[in-house]
């Protein structure tokens, strides 16, 4: 592997490592909150692609508008499937709320099949994504740069919402201990609700950030990165917003040089994830930054 | 009240025999068609598949989406070891076949169990590690497994042997294998006979002092390794057993499709036997059947959205490709949030309990009479 | 509450279930209004991963049935009525849809897009002794040993034998392959390519693969760049192609792309441009179909029209001739009889709008020739023609 293959992978690694922290911690909130792996997130993640075509492509909104507008739709969408699919389920079984959102999941793919048709859709060009650069003999395009600054500063921003304000606490109580803190007044639907609409959002800015070099979206656009992501947030150790964040960033990296190194395993990188994943569960079986367990008996 | 044992037994003996001969009868085409024995056929498949996946999740409470990944395995072992050797040139005509496995041929029986051993095998290899971990992080470490499997079976390393991504095919089919022994009939019998010995002997295990100490570990693990059960051992015994069945149903899936590749065994089949298992209430073997055989038709019976409808004379527009699996998904969606513990929860089939809720709502109906007549 | 609706559901599953099986073989004889239907089963991945390619197919097969509503078996005049069955792209799924048309009784199956699920379904409808056409299944398992199955599209090995020939034909002697792991469409494109590539005396320098849904492409094509590659083979989905091709255009890839026919898709060389204007400038692709040509004009315009779009695929193309060649055959046959009409499309024989259209014994299209396509200013536009004859 030469200098400038290196260089390349680095930009390539940590381009994609942020689009996936942003995607994880969607993850990594709503597990900390309900203990529900919310396999429907990769699906939201692919409607945010999805409703950022309609913005701008269909009713042709510039950028500066169809941004928020997306980042609203998709928060809303994460705020109504949790009151339909979940809030019914909350003293059910935990495994029956996971298959609701298995359900959420299929619903999803296939209304988005029903109503785009399975031809994948081109995503639009949003002009200051796109600005070809060169650093030496490095190439790039400027998502490349503004993906990782983004996600930075969203992940700022949300530690200081949840270590700092009043929501914040409120989530961080119901992660602790759910009913306590529904005995000490926390209104536990509204701080799910909440975070419903926190992950979503970020899981457009995701997309938009995602498929802006990659102009594909189809309805089964969501799964990969979806299942990748959630790998992440395992990886990060489940619950730890800086743990998805850097778990993000550690699955794009080795899938970046996996294949920059090893051209001949490059069939294999999905595996890879996997091993990696197996093996870090064995090491540590909460993750990197997770916290510890403990039975009660 | 309670029915008595003899009429419990009676019951049970007509429903058999009433079974039996409608299976014979459809396996000799005198009634439905190959659409109604294929959709069976398959809905036994994922009832076993499901029933095993039950065992591990249901009834010892670990939770392994590891289910896909050893029905590949079973299914390959099905495919490769099979199928004619005359033809097996032609299926491997990007990489060549490996000149030991171009010789070998085995019967389907026995290509069954070497699959499911194979399974059961490396199920316990890895269940040493990986079954330390706790709920979600099993169901995610054995989720990973699972894919693991399935890229190492598409990549062009083993392709000597499984073909890599172009898939194998001339698996000898079930019908096939039962007129090569000179029954009559298409071979309905050899699969549901196989899925029927396949869950008796789970249900035997079950209720086996295994099968006890199973769900000892599924209510309190703490108590359970106090009472003096062997946690790591029986968590072993039951992923490895899971996936002997699982391999089982994956090599009966080669059969019933008599083609397969590893796209088929991505993690949306998991996803799909995990709804089929709560569908129909984890930890009741019998609802698992019932979930199997409900979601199998119920996708068959909807086909009809697919295509356009008009009433009186008039399409309806929204009757177009696609809306099948919308409204299915939409069925999906309202059993799981109103019959959040499956439709049998985990309570098992009984004529007592069928005899009880007609009891009740016979109860009811008279009762409502009964009170309308006095006023 | 939730027990009604309970009991209501799952008495309308097991009505839906007796209705599934109530309804029987009630083809042939007599339509609702005493004509006389004959049913054509469209088996087709409408949803699922190739749901988009699927679409395509039935649409071309849509727009044949609105041409010729009608087929004359002897004297008497006897409706198409198209059944469609969904496969979902799905292996499992396919059996199911396979024999759903059986038992709808149909004479006669076209499809589907995507080889895995044809292979799958062959053997119901050999089973049920119906013929099959399939329209863009180009994997030779397909017809192989089933001699129900037919296909309108060529092969594997022949495509990828005309760009390795097109390739060294250009001067190209190093060539990078990138495949897709878990598609055999590509899979097999690739191996092809690369036999026939060194058997015409080039070097492959590089032959890497990527898995489905990949997310970038950048460090495969980085490996391509440090090879040395003139030309890059890479037969991929049309959702993998517009990334791999905007990727190597910002990493300043100079090699030539070389892709199969998924390739000739109007949409997808637009979307690759919407990003990166000019990304496709100079890619070749080998195809069935030459939508430009004269001959073809009255079929491109007619589908354009009736299907409000401006971009005819070549797997439309496909579906329509398959169609026109089951029709063909009913004719020839006299008859709604499987058996029968798989006897007469081996001597079905006519100009299909992909080329001429005739069945050789493995039940395989005898087409002899490849068009070429190649992108400028955005658009595909007419590059060669490669005959049998040449490559040999």
């Amino acid at each position: 592997m030469d200098l400038t293959t290196f260089f390349q992978s680095c930009v390539t690694s940590v381009s994609i490592g942020s689009a996936y922290a942003l995607i994880a911690i969607g993850y990594t909130m709503v597990y900390g909150i309900l203990r529900l792996i919310n396999f429907a997130h990769g699906d939201i993640f692919m409607m945010a692609g999805y409703f950022t075509i309609f913005a701008m492509s269909n009713f042709m909104l510039p950028w500066y508008v169809a941004i928020p507008l997306v980042l609203a739709m998709t928060a809303l969408l994460g705020v109504v499937i949790e009151r339909i699919a979940y809030k019914p389920l909350r003293s059910a079984p935990r495994m029956s709320i996971m298959i609701s959102a298995i359900g959420v999941s299929f619903f999803l793919e296939n209304f988005a099949t029903y109503l785009f048709t399975g031809l994948p859709k081109s995503f639009p060009g949003i002009g200051f994504l796109q600005i070809p650069m060169e650093w030496g003999s490095v190439k790039l395009q400027s998502v490349s740069i503004i993906t990782p600054i983004v996600t930075i500063v969203l992940v700022v921003a949300l530690m200081t919402l949840v270590n700092k304000t009043k929501i914040g606490m409120a989530m961080r109580a119901a992660a602790k201990d759910f009913e306590t803190a529904q005995l000490m007044g926390i209104k536990i639907n509204r701080v799910i609700s909440f975070t419903f609409a926190v992950g979503s959002v970020l899981a457009a800015v995701g997309a938009i950030l995602y498929f802006s070099p990659r102009p594909m979206v189809y309805p089964y656009s969501g799964m990969m990165p979806g299942l990748k992501c959630f790998v992440a947030a395992v990886l990060g150790g489940i619950g730890s917003i800086p743990g998805a964040c850097i778990g993000g960033f550690i699955i794009g990296a080795v899938e970046t040089f996996l294949v920059a190194m090893f051209p001949t395993l490059s069939g294999y990188s999905d595996a890879f994830t996997f091993v990696l994943l197996i093996l870090m569960l064995l090491v540590r079986p909460t993750g990197l930054l997770g916290e510890k367990m403990t039975d009660k008996v | 009240m309670k029915l008595s044992k003899k009429t419990n037994v009676g019951l049970t003996v007509a429903l058999v025999a009433v079974a039996a001969v409608v299976i014979t009868l459809l396996d000799l085409k005198i009634i439905g068609s190959t659409y109604v024995t294929n959709i069976i056929k398959l809905s036994a498949i994922y009832a076993l598949v499901g029933v095993s996946m039950n065992l591990v999740n249901g009834f010892t409470g670990l939770f392994s989406l590891g289910q896909a990944g050893f029905m590949a395995i079973g299914a390959y072992v099905v495919a490769m070891l099979t199928t004619d050797p005359a033809g097996r040139a032609g299926i491997y005509y990007v990489v060549p076949i490996n000149p030991v496995l171009e010789q070998i041929q085995i019967p389907f029986p026995v290509a069954l169990i070497l699959g499911g051993l194979v399974a059961a095998g490396l199920a316990y290899l890895i269940g040493a590690p990986i079954l330390r971990l706790k709920s979600d992080y099993l169901a995610i470490a054995t989720l990973g497994f699972s894919e693991i499997i399935r890229v190492v079976l598409s990549n062009n390393e083993l392709a000597p042997f499984t073909n890599g991504s172009l898939g194998l095919k001339n698996v000898p089919s079930f019908s096939s294998m039962w007129k090569d022994l000179g029954l009559p009939g298409n071979g309905l019998w050899l699969c549901l006979g196989i899925v029927a010995l396949c869950i008796a002997i789970v249900v035997l295990l079950i209720n086996s002092s295994y099968g006890r100490a199973f769900k000892a570990i599924r209510e309190n693990e703490v108590a359970a390794e106090a009472m003096g059960i062997n946690l790591a051992h029986h968590k072993q015994m039951s992923f490895a057993i899971g996936a002997f069945f699982a391999a089982i149903g994956g090599g009966l899936l080669a059969a019933h499709l008599t083609a397969i590749d590893p796209n088929q065994f991505k993690i949306a089949l998991t996803y799909e036997l995990l709804l089929i298992v709560v569908l129909g209430g984890l930890g009741s073997i019998t609802g698992t059947v019932l979930g199997a055989f409900v979601y199998t038709a119920g996708k068959e019976w909807l086909r009809w959205c697919d295509n356009p409808l008009t009433i009186g004379g008039v399409e309806i527009p929204i009757f177009r490709s696609g809306l099948r699996m919308v409204i299915f998904s939409i069925l999906l969606m309202v059993i799981v949030l109103f019959y959040n513990r499956g439709l049998m929860g985990t309570s098992e089939f009984s004529w007592n309990g069928i005899y009880g809720t007609l009891r009740r709502w016979i109860g009811k109906v008279t009762g409502k009479i009964r009170k309308e007549a006095k006023q | 509450m939730r027990r009604i609706l309970a009991l209501a559901m799952s008495c309308v599953l097991v009505l839906g279930i007796l209705a599934g099986c109530g309804n029987g073989n009630s083809s042939g004889e007599g339509g609702s209004d005493g004509e006389k239907v004959i049913k054509v089963g469209v088996f087709e991945c409408t949803t699922g991963e190739n749901g988009g390619g699927g679409q395509l197919e039935v649409n071309g097969i849509k727009y044949a049935n609105q041409i010729k509503p009608t087929v004359k078996i002897g004297d008497e005049e006897y409706k198409v009525e198209l059944v469609i069955s969904d496969n979902k792209s799905d292996k499992s799924e396919a059996a199911n849809a396979a024999s759903y048309l059986v038992n709808e009784g149909c004479s006669i199956v076209l499809g589907s897009y995507g080889s895995a699920v044809s292979i799958a379904a062959g053997s119901v409808f050999k089973e049920a002794e119906i013929p099959a056409i399939g329209c863009s299944c180009t994997n030779p398992q397909v017809t192989l040993g089933n001699d129900y199955y037919f296909r309108v599209c060529f092969l594997d090995s022949f495509q990828a034998k005309v760009l390795a020939y097109y390739a060294i034909e250009q001067g190209y002697t190093k060539a990078a392959v990138l495949t897709q792991v878990g598609d055999d469409y590509s899979i097999g494109l690739g191996q092809f390519f690369q036999e026939y590539f060194v058997e015409f005396g080039g070097e492959i320098v590089s032959s890497q693969s990527f898995p489905a849904n990949n997310s970038d492409y950048s460090a495969l094509l980085q490996n391509v760049k440090s090879s040395g590659a003139q030309c890059v083979f890479a037969p991929s989905s049309i959702t993998a192609a517009p990334v791999i091709l905007q990727q190597a255009q910002s990493l300043g890839l100079e090699a030539v792309f070389m892709g199969p026919d998924t390739w000739d898709n109007a949409d997808m060389i637009n979307t690759a441009e919407g990003g990166a204007a000019g990304c496709t400038e100079g890619l070749i692709c080998s195809t069935f179909f030459d939508d430009s040509g004269d001959d073809v004009a009255d079929f491109v315009n007619g589908y354009k029209e009736a299907f409000e779009t401006d971009t005819v695929n070549v797997v439309t193309a496909l579906g329509y001739d398959a169609y026109m060649a089951a029709i063909q055959a009913i004719e020839a046959a006299g008859s709604t009889d499987g058996n029968a009409i798989r006897d007469a499309l081996t001597g079905v024989s006519f100009t299909g709008v992909t080329g001429p259209i005739a069945f050789d014994q493995n039940g395989d299209v005898a087409k002899d020739s490849a068009v070429l396509k190649t992108a400028s200013g955005g658009k595909l536009v007419y590059a060669d023609t490669v005959t049998v004859t040449d490559v040999q």
